[in-house]
């Protein structure tokens, strides 16, 4: 079975519907990526999600059921979500940030997972004390994945981690996560306008135009689909 | 002389930090100003005064107006303002507050009638000398107070998880909830406490200005402008700028020339001014003005 269902009939915010018959499986321990234009529903796809739309359809996260509950509960659940733009707590210290991310956890866990990952990202560390705005974007990054992953969750959504990013620090990000997941055991659900780099750490991969899914396969047999390539590869 | 007048204007003056810091509060927790804030102080003072009437010393009575305002002030958030809050509505949600403090204090009116009620100083008669000042045993133990709730305050907030978990929503709502935090709940919770809060500074004030259904309307004024010099998002801010307003307020009543008819003008200034020069207050963040 897989550990992520969704089944999502239509979702959107207000009377504006954004998702039409999107459907979306993740394996456990599996990597997806969703690719797709500008405006094409990819946020959209994630937010539905993490809760953050109106939605009809069913999504399950090893089979319990997530439509209907808040976002709140469904972080809970074992959904992790980096939203696009990093949410940051800017005004609070980088510790304090990890530690948020630990907010679902008991007081003691999370202070020494917060440790850990600041030992494993010196950059972090040096900077514990102070506010987690006056990191780099790329820090920034990390601190988000790192937040995210303070929750143990069984799922990791990661909406366009690359946005902002030099190709170099892009690279050296993708190289971390897949270590991060695979050490980890989390599942992974990936918006990319990066199809390269998406498509280089993905197993399965998605294209969605206009609020639908046109074309899902492989991530190696994406990559050498001429329409992919054409469209979202730049060759 | 100008001794004197600083003592009595910080006095007054914590009074104000502590019904600016239950604005503060409401407004980190929902962005709205709480025009109802000094009749929920207001109420505060009555159901204190009813306890000790009913024959409660005061020091208990203070403790049970604070958690049942504590409780009102939740409630409040919960069926009057989240429901419009959901909906990005921010000028009906200040009307909705508006209506609140006209309903509150009606209800107040017909309780306990338009009469003045005389309410027994917490802290005992008598004034003490300091240092060739005389300052009143109830200033000092209101400014003693203030000071003790805001420091309790500072350590929940800063050095408690649940404090993390409530600046956090602050600092990035969607974030926290992503992050498994009900905002929803440190909402309510900031109601709760700025109601604690409001009660405190109700009944602090009371014996001072004597109990009836249009005591805190000056008050709340003062309070306003001690939240926007201090910064609106800003606790810290909300406690210098009541100070600040206190002692400005005491001067400007002593020394101007028809200075104490005009003494609330003195609030409209001070808030018109800040607007003009700093409108995000002395430690307020920027942000908040351009929302």
């Amino acid at each position: 079975m897989s550990l992520l269902t969704a089944e999502i009939a239509s979702a959107g915010y207000g009377r504006a519907t954004v998702l039409h018959d999107v459907d979306l499986e993740v394996p456990a321990e599996g990597r997806l990526a969703v690719l797709g234009a500008n405006g094409a529903g990819k946020t959209t796809v994630l937010r539905t999600l993490s809760g953050l739309t109106r939605v009809e359809g069913s999504i399950r996260l090893d089979g319990r059921e997530l439509v209907g509950l808040s976002p709140y509960r469904i972080a809970a659940a074992g959904i992790a979500h980096v939203p696009q733009g990093r949410g940051t707590f800017g005004d609070l210290t980088v510790r304090e940030n990890l530690l948020v991310g630990g907010a679902t956890r008991p007081s003691r866990a999370a202070r020494a997972e917060a440790d850990r990952w600041m030992e494993r990202f010196p950059r972090l560390g040096e900077r514990a004390a102070r506010p987690a705005s006056g990191l780099s974007g790329g820090e920034q990054q990390l601190l988000a994945i790192a937040r995210a992953l303070m929750s143990a969750p069984r799922l990791l959504l990661l909406d366009e981690p690359s946005l902002g990013l030099a190709p170099k620090i892009t690279a050296e990000l993708f190289a971390t996560l897949d270590v991060l997941c695979r050490e980890t055991g989390t599942a992974m659900l990936l918006v990319e306008q990066n199809a390269q780099a998406a498509l280089g750490i993905a197993e399965q991969a998605v294209v969605i135009e206009s609020g639908q899914i046109t074309l899902r396969g492989p991530a190696a047999e994406l990559r050498d689909d001429d329409e992919v390539r054409r469209a979202y590869l730049g060759v | 002389m100008l001794l004197q007048q600083l003592a009595d204007g910080i006095a007054t003056g914590a009074i104000y930090s502590a019904l600016a810091l239950a604005i503060v509060l409401v407004f980190r927790a929902s962005r709205t100003l709480n025009f109802a804030q000094g009749e929920f102080a207001l109420l505060g003072a009555y159901v204190s005064w009813q306890l000790v009437v009913w024959g409660l010393p005061v020091w208990a009575a203070l403790p049970v107006s604070m958690a049942l305002l504590a409780v009102l002030s939740a409630a409040s958030e919960r069926a009057l303002i989240r429901p419009l809050a959901r909906r990005h509505q921010a000028l009906p949600l200040i009307i909705v507050t508006l209506g609140l403090m006209i309903a509150i204090n009606a209800v107040i009116g017909w309780a306990w009638t338009y009469q003045t009620k005389e309410v027994p100083a917490l802290f005992g008669g008598g004034a003490v000398d300091l240092g060739g000042v005389a300052v009143s045993r109830q200033d000092i133990g209101i400014v003693l107070t203030v000071l003790v709730v805001a420091v309790v305050l500072g350590v929940l907030f800063e050095f408690t998880r649940w404090g993390l978990r409530m600046r956090a929503a602050v600092s990035a709502p969607e974030s926290a909830e992503l992050s498994g935090i009900s905002t929803g709940r440190t909402m309510t919770m900031g109601w709760a406490i700025a109601g604690a809060v409001g009660a405190l500074a109700g009944t602090l004030i009371a014996p001072e200005l004597f109990l009836h259904p249009g005591m805190m309307a000056p008050v709340l004024i003062y309070a306003f402008a001690a939240a926007t010099l201090g910064g609106l998002d800003s606790p810290v801010g909300a406690l210098i700028g009541g100070l600040a307003v206190g002692v400005v307020e005491n001067l400007a009543g002593s020394y101007l020339p028809h200075g104490s008819d005009f003494k609330q003008v003195v609030a409209l200034v001070i808030i018109v001014v800040v607007l003009l020069v700093r409108p995000q207050g002395i430690l307020g963040r920027r942000e908040v003005v351009r929302v």
